[in-house]
């Protein structure tokens, strides 16, 4: 089995209130069937042995759909490989005697909790100000009675693919989240049921990840780079093109209500 | 204790709807009022947690990971089955029923199993209604295919994706809950204990993972959706946060555990390939529909490249011996015979430890019949993942597949309502035993994950707060505070113990005695080694753990080691039962049962019922307890896929 060494800068921040900074660490004998995760995993028990605590970084799946793990390696938010999570990406993608830089997400609205764990819950709250369709359990009608095109489909799904990592955030010069609000607003508006509640998502949605306090997109396309799951930056000019539609009809005590 | 299982009686089409008319409804007011812990968010949870918000009920939910949309239920990829005979090929409630009972060899209760197959078809419609794009026809209908043992069309999928967008669409319904204010979200926060007040469940304990501060939540019914205990393994298909803590703790306060050694050992993963190995890869069942499995006829072709093993020298062994079903037999047959032919020394791809693990996963055949670019559409994601994980084109050079732990059968037994032993204790989803019998078909799981989450546990958990009569539990109660005090204690305990061993290094041994002696094929001789090992380790783990760090932070490896404790305790009941259930069924072989043709051999006569075992206070000695299985609709056969 072909083996590398490494060298490591890894990010440890002790809290959220800690400065932060590099620290410098040997990964000696890696496999390069290892996944980079797993690459961690072992220089981690080496850490513990030493009585020194280990990195800490989000993870749950190992395999790529989770949404859980992410860190930006050598600058690239999930690492050199096109559409690949962090725990996607193997070490067959280093050379022996690489220096590898690990840092978290870097974004306002993304507060660190250790080391390379973010806090990403503005996501969530993004999705509760009305990425859903209201439906009450219990009383849908036959499935077949709504007949969706079947392009429209395969498309809704490409934008329900985003698994909600943030890598886009932490790609784009602007920490902005567009990429992932507008892939949900672009899944629910492509299919039928998702018309009612249209004009009301973009703009509730579009409000809260300005509330959350993410950056405006101001057309870099390095959050598209960035995605794991290639989702498409024409969303996002779906996005712009609902949410301009939506203010011009909205009633103004609700336009006005969103401002506050 | 005598274990009854309430089902309603009469017809069995008619017993869900007779019992949804029997319960007591909770007055639409009235419901607020009442404050439900739901304790995990994946599917089951989810769907129940958003659910009961829209109900009106006050539910706190809870999960571990830093966002419900993150459940393990999202890295379901094959499928959901639902009868809705839209392929018009033959399907109906009753065959999904009857075909689950069969598949399930005998070993799950009828009434709930055919609760399952009727309200699949709700499940459909009410994912459809919240926009979950499923395949889709040109007419602009839904698509099916067939699934691992089914001769029906019953499986809806959303390409590899399934469970991510069916989860998103509990996690949306949730969302909207949360937005609304019914349903209270704690994130990063794992429960650590059940609060059991006069033999009834008030509550738990929890530690939020951030501060590392402890807990207690009470409540007027608690729902337990946790998940699979397959991770009791190390290396299996779960994401490695699945565990078995919640129920454990939850058995150890006095629920039973039932059947815990059915475990689901899922044929088509990507072999191990080294020591550092961390979990193992699924690949969709699906392949199975055009892929072809076979390994060398000589043991001399196993180092060749498969390209230079001509046709006439390639044994498709499951096409030889199950010539009905061929590729397509359920999962515990195509386990346990990848895994007969690599200690044969059939198996191909890396020696690991001196074997080959491995055989293959052939698409020359689908490619030359349908051409690339189709088998690209139906299976290039699923390629493009097996290349990134092993560095090999399955368009050049065919999948090296072994089986994995995958599925977890076995969890807390409960009655038709779904509730466990300890009165106000639910458990839904994979945390549960009740559906699938010692073999889970294809599809199901997450079928019953929504079918409990959305049609089941709303009734019955209503059904439960109507009828009982629950006083207020103040914070100060001794046995919320005794409850707090016993968990903070664990935790001073573990990081206290400054041994020289971390978490995980016990949690890779445990892992290896249980796939050694209680994996895909079991003996009565391996049982009890296990039994000697399993003890002996535990005991070192509490002399030996090292964990850094403190309880007052993120620490992960303190709340690794949690876990293993729990695995350590709950591994030794999986061997037990699989000792004690003398006879081979579904998930559970035991060589001494087995045909001629070596296929599983059941004794209903002695094992026709599910083991539920009760915790005494001494994790070695156990009580059996029975719940004896009739079968009045399918009647027990011998399962044969010849
Ligand atoms: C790789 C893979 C592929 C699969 N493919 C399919 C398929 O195609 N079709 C199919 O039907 N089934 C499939 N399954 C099985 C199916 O996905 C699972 O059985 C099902 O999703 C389980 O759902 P659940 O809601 O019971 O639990 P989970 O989705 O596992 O959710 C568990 C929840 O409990 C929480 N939790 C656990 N412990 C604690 C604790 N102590 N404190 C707080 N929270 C806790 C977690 O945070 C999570 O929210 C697959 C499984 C795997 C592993
Ligand atoms: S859009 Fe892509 S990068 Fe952004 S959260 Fe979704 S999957 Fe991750
Ligand atoms: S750990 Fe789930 S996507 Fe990487």
């Amino acid at each position: 089995m072909e083996t590398i060494n490494l060298k490591l800068h890894v990010w440890r921040q002790k809290g959220p209130n800690d400065a932060g900074g590099f620290k410098v660490y040997e990964a000696k004998d890696i496999s390069t069937h290892a996944s980079f995760l797993e690459m961690l995993d072992v220089v981690n028990e080496r850490l513990l042995e030493k009585g020194e605590e280990p990195i800490a970084f989000d993870h749950d799946c190992r395999e790529g759909i989770c949404g859980m793990c992410g860190m930006v390696i050598n600058g690239r938010p999930h690492g050199p490989q096109k559409e690949t999570t962090t725990c996607q990406l193997h070490m067959r993608q280093f050379k022996n005697g690489d220096e590898i830089w690990i840092e978290p997400w870097r974004a306002k609205a993304f507060p660190v909790v250790k080391d390379l764990v973010v806090n990403r819950s503005a996501f969530d709250r993004i999705i509760q100000s009305g990425g859903y369709i209201s439906v009450r359990t219990g009383s849908a009608r036959d499935a077949n009675e709504i007949p969706i095109r079947k392009e429209d489909a395969d498309l809704a799904f490409e934008a329900a693919a985003c698994i909600g990592c943030g890598a886009c955030v932490a790609a784009c010069p602007n920490a902005s989240a567009s990429l992932f609000t507008a892939a949900k607003i672009a899944h629910l508006a492509l299919v039928p049921q998702g018309q009612a509640e249209r004009e009301d998502r973009v703009r509730k949605m579009v409000a809260q990840m300005d509330a959350e306090g993410f950056g405006h997109c101001t057309n870099h396309y390095e959050c598209m780079a960035a995605c794991p799951k290639n989702i498409d930056v024409d969303f996002i000019a779906k996005m712009n093109r609902d949410f301009l539609k939506s203010m011009a009809t909205a009633r103004k005590d609700i336009a006005s209500r969103d401002k506050d | 204790m005598e274990l009854r299982s309430n089902e309603p009686t009469g017809p069995i089409e008619k017993r869900w709807d007779k019992h949804r008319f029997d319960m007591k409804l909770v007055n639409p007011a009235n419901r607020r009022k009442h404050t439900v812990i739901v304790v995990g968010t994946g599917l089951a949870g989810g769907a129940a947690a958003a659910t009961l918000g829209e109900q009106g009920y006050h539910v706190k939910a809870f999960c571990y990971q830093d966002s419900p949309r993150r459940a393990h239920s999202i890295a379901a990829q094959g499928g959901i089955n639902a009868a809705k005979n839209y392929q018009n090929d033959g399907d109906s409630v009753y065959r999904l029923f009857y075909d689950t009972v069969k598949g399930g060899d005998f070993r799950s209760r009828e009434s709930n199993v055919y609760r399952l197959a009727q309200v699949s078809v709700n499940i459909i419609d009410q994912c459809v209604a919240q926009g979950v794009p499923f395949a889709r026809e040109y007419g602009g209908l839904l698509a099916n295919r067939s699934f691992g043992g089914a001769q029906v069309s019953r499986t809806f999928y959303a390409r590899g994706q399934t469970g991510q967008q069916l989860l998103l669409g509990a996690y949306q319904a949730l969302s909207r809950q949360i937005e609304a204010g019914t349903v209270e979200m704690h994130a990063r926060t794992e429960m650590l204990d059940v609060i059991v007040i006069d033999g009834v469940a008030r509550g738990i304990v929890t530690r939020n993972m951030m501060t590392g501060k402890i807990e207690a939540h009470t409540a007027d019914v608690v729902l337990l959706a946790t998940g699979g205990y397959g991770n009791v393994f190390y290396l299996s298909t779960n994401a490695k946060g699945c565990n078995v803590t919640a129920t454990w703790r939850a058995h150890r306060k006095g629920a039973f555990f039932a059947n815990p050694c059915y475990t689901q050992i899922h044929p088509t993963c990507i072999p191990v390939s080294g020591s550092y190995q961390s979990k193992l890869t699924l690949m969709s069942e699906s392949l199975r529909n055009d892929g072809r499995v076979w390994v060398p006829k000589t043991k001399e072709d196993c180092s060749k490249k498969p390209s230079d093993i001509p046709e006439n020298e390639r044994d498709y062994y499951l096409e030889r011996i199950y010539p009905s079903f061929g590729n397509l037999v359920p999962r515990d047959i195509a386990s346990r015979r990848a895994k007969f032919m690599c200690d044969q020394g059939f198996g191909v791809g890396p020696e690991v430890d001196g074997v080959r693990r491995g055989v293959y996963l052939d698409f020359r055949d689908a490619i030359k019949r349908l051409g690339e670019k189709a088998v690209s559409e139906r299976y290039g994601n699923l390629f493009d993942m097996y290349e990134r994980i092993t560095g090999e084109s399955p368009y050049k050079y065919p999948m090296r597949i072994y089986p994995a732990t995958h599925y977890t059968m076995g969890g807390l037994w409960v009655d038709y309502n779904l509730m466990s032993t300890i009165p106000g204790l639910f458990v839904g989803g994979e945390a549960n035993f009740s559906d699938h019998g010692a073999n889970r078909l294809g599809a199901s799981a997450l079928m019953q994950g929504l079918a409990d989450g959305y049609f089941v546990l709303p009734y019955t958990l209503g059904n439960y707060l109507a009828t009982s009569k629950l006083s207020k539990v103040s914070d100060d109660h001794p046995e919320v505070t005794g409850a707090v005090e016993a968990v903070k204690e664990r935790v001073s305990k573990l990081l206290s113990i400054g041994g020289a061993r971390s978490p995980d290094s016990f949690h890779r041994e445990l892992g290896q005695i249980i796939w050694d002696y209680c994996g895909m094929s079991r003996t009565a001789e391996g049982l009890q080694t296990a039994l000697q090992k399993i003890p002996a380790l535990r005991e070192e783990f509490w002399q030996n753990l090292k964990v850094t760090g403190t309880g007052e932070e993120l620490n992960q490896t303190l709340e690794k080691a949690g876990r293993v404790a729990d695995f350590l305790e709950m591994g030794e009941l999986m061997c037990l039962d699989a000792l004690t259930r003398d006879e081979s069924c579904g998930g559970h072989f035991r060589e001494e049962h087995q045909t001629t043709e070596g296929e599983a051999k059941r004794d209903d006569e002695n094992f026709q019922h599910a083991a539920a075992w009760e915790w005494s206070g001494e994790p070695s000695k156990p009580k059996l307890n029975k719940e004896a299985l009739d079968f009045e609709y399918v009647k027990p056969s011998q399962r044969s896929y010849k």
